[in-house]
């Protein structure tokens, strides 16, 4: 998802503490940042929401690829306001992450080292713009699968964060499968581009959820904590069940000859995505990777006179103020 | 040509007034949207995405409005999609490229404190639908004044780096910014029809705004009263606009007739 | 790496005449930036008329651990609440 592969911390604090903060978090009490909580169960939920926050800000550069061209000037406000959005999910899920005592800047420099981890799915290119609709409409639509469930999770801030999030991304699915509808009642190039936009976006889609993890220590201790909520096969199996029939309404063909509807379990079977390729992606070796993190090295480095700029300035004028009080 | 009243000879000039005010909103609106997703800092992102989102809106009111005079069945689409170069009518301040984000909060500011006045003066508008669209942007606009105000202030003060940055970004555009003032025959039939002020009227405004807010700034003013033209009456664009329209209508021309 | 820009909590005013409320945070060089940003990040969607900026430094929150002495005592307050008080149904509404 946009938080894949978080390893959970071991924790190496006081029984007696652990066992107490258990039973706050199965009794599904929130856990507040002053609250007392496993040194495991913080670094965890830093990777996690960094990285969560980290996929929101990359994840802006696939789609900003685009907004310069949008076909319309109704399109381009939509995409504008979609990928605005991103920058917003990213900020609120910061300061979540802020409370657990790392600050943005921080985590923008592991995020630039390397150090922190972003979603796979962001480096992929955007080549036509069917892929602004196939983004939203199958990007999206996985990322709300997972986002749902986490306004329950165990951190306060985080679920917050996360109801926030939820709230405003309602649209986003909608936005995309709105541009896909109209590709597909267009004529035969539009027809062609979104194919082969579905085609290109599918298996990166499904390897959002991250590979099976029923049987992961990582993922059962998360369980436990209520970091994570579900398995990545079980959303990935909603993704899927729910994301056929609105490709077939589209007219469109899922790129796997392996998908049939099994009625003894009620759910699609199709085909995993191939994980070497997803395991050469989250080690840096997708097909955007190196533009990705240098777009935001470039963005970041470029900022940094007007931050500091306002820094200053802000200074002189407290000074000022005092002075003239 | 001024002083006629010929009724399809007001509604050429009219549909030329209508282009002015759409396509600065229209060229602008583009290059703050450049700045989604790479600004300097989250927060700062958001608020110039705003900005743009808000100048998108104003380009389909005015764009629609001049489609409809225009009496040809075009829509504020067509006339933003499938125009060339030299049928836009944007000040050249707005075309050039963004720069740093210095040079992209100068302009803005340079043009939001000749926006508001004149929105407001549009307020007043003989046009019915002219003043509705400006007491509509009007409201957009003073917050992007007041926001980008601010910012100048903060980065021509900040430090030594930002201030040379700032000071250069003025001196650029600052033979942009007589176009701002133009007084030809499409100004002076708007306003013997009560449609606009000849903007050249509002050029005190301006400047108090400007004067005030440099010197805040600690920015020099440059001396020369030079003023390039040829954007608002479309005759000589600067080479950059060919480039942003190739980007911006790159689909409605490799795709002609498609709806997307 | 340079200073940060501090941390700012977001209060606002939603239309319909409610107390502000916590909406979120984010940074801002000083004050009026934080309104500004405010403006711009919580009410895009036209959440609120009024808002409220408060440097996240300068809050002071009580102690988790208090928990008990602090909130305790008020449980068993009941006739602080309406329906403490037995009032007979022909009074009428009260």
């Amino acid at each position: 998802m946009y938080a894949q592969m978080v390893k959970s911390e071991a924790t190496k604090d006081d029984p007696a503490k652990l066992a107490a903060f258990q039973v706050r978090i199965d009794a599904g009490e929130k856990i507040e940042p002053k609250d007392w909580m496993p040194e495991g169960y913080r670094k965890t939920l830093i990777r996690q929401v960094g990285q969560h926050a980290h996929s929101e800000i990359v994840g802006q550069l696939p789609e900003g690829n685009w907004i310069t061209r949008a076909p319309t000037l109704e399109r381009k406000a939509n995409l504008l306001a979609k990928v605005q959005d991103e920058a917003g999910h990213g900020l609120y899920l910061y300061c979540a992450a802020e409370t657990l005592g790392v600050s943005r800047d921080e985590m923008t420099e592991m995020l630039l080292d390397g150090r922190m981890k972003y979603s796979s799915i962001f480096n992929y290119p955007t080549l036509t713009w069917a892929d602004m609709g196939a983004v939203g409409w199958l990007v999206d639509g996985a990322a709300i699968m997972n986002q749902v469930p986490l306004q329950r999770t165990s951190y306060g801030p985080y679920a917050r964060a996360m109801v926030r999030v939820c709230k405003e991304e309602s649209f986003h699915q909608r936005q995309g499968f709105h541009i896909m509808m109209a590709m597909v009642n267009g004529n035969a190039e539009q027809k062609r581009m979104a194919q082969d936009a579905l085609n290109r976006t599918w298996y990166p889609a499904l390897m959002m959820f991250g590979p099976s993890d029923k049987d992961s220590v990582h993922s059962s201790q998360s369980m436990a904590w209520k970091i994570k909520i579900n398995t990545n096969d079980e959303l990935r199996q909603k993704f899927v069940d729910e994301t056929v029939p609105q490709a077939e309404y589209l007219g469109l063909t899922i790129p796997d000859e392996g998908l049939t509807w099994n009625e003894e379990t009620g759910h699609y079977d199709y085909t995993e995505p191939d994980w070497n390729e997803f395991f050469d992606v989250i080690s840096g070796n997708g097909p955007c990777n190196v533009d990705r993190l240098s777009a935001r090295q470039k963005a970041w480095d470029d900022g940094a006179w007007l931050r500091d700029a306002m820094t200053a300035h802000a200074a002189k004028k407290a000074t000022r103020n005092l002075a003239a009080e | 040509m001024a002083g006629t009243s010929n009724p399809t000879q007001i509604d050429g000039q009219l549909f030329e007034f209508l282009l002015r005010q759409g396509d600065n909103v229209l060229v602008l609106g583009h290059r703050t949207s450049e700045w989604c997703g790479v600004a300097p800092a989250l927060e700062e992102d958001i608020a110039l995405t705003n900005t743009a989102l808000d100048l998108i809106g104003q380009t389909q009111l005015w764009l629609g409005y001049a489609g409809e005079v225009e009496g040809k069945g075009r829509s504020a689409n067509d006339l933003a999609f499938l125009r060339d170069v030299y049928d836009f009518r944007n000040v050249l301040m707005l075309e050039v490229p963004n720069e740093d984000f210095g040079r992209t909060l100068m302009r803005q500011f340079l043009f939001d404190a000749f926006q508001v006045p004149w929105l407001t003066a549009l307020c007043a508008s003989s046009n019915q639908n002219v003043a509705d669209i400006a007491a509509k942007s009007v409201k957009e606009a003073i917050y992007h004044l007041d926001r980008s105000t601010e910012t100048v202030i903060a980065l021509g003060d900040g430090t030594e780096e930002s201030n040379a940055r700032m000071q250069s970004a003025l001196d650029y555009l600052w033979p942009y910014v007589g176009e701002l003032f133009g007084e030809d025959d499409v100004d002076k039939a708007m306003h013997e029809a009560g449609v606009a002020p000849m903007p050249a009227t509002l050029r005190g405004d301006w400047e108090t705004t400007v004067n005030s807010t440099l010197s805040q700034a600690c920015l020099t003013l440059p001396d020369s009263k030079f003023a390039h033209s040829g954007g608002r009456t479309g005759f000589r664009h600067t080479e950059h606009l060919g480039h942003m329209l190739a980007t911006m209508q790159t689909l409605q021309r490799s795709y002609p007739g498609a709806a997307w | 790496m340079s200073k940060e820009w501090p941390l700012w909590e977001v209060f606002i005013r939603g239309q319909h005449g409610m107390s502000h409320r916590h909406v979120g945070s984010l940074h801002a060089a000083d004050s009026e930036h934080a309104i500004k940003n405010a403006r711009d990040v919580y009410t895009r969607r036209n959440e609120g008329v009024s808002i409220w900026v408060v440097e996240a430094e300068q809050i002071t929150a009580s102690s988790p651990s208090d928990k008990g002495p602090m909130y305790d005592p008020a449980r068993d307050k009941v006739y602080r609440h309406p329906t403490f008080y037995d009032i007979p149904d022909e009074v009428g509404k009260m």
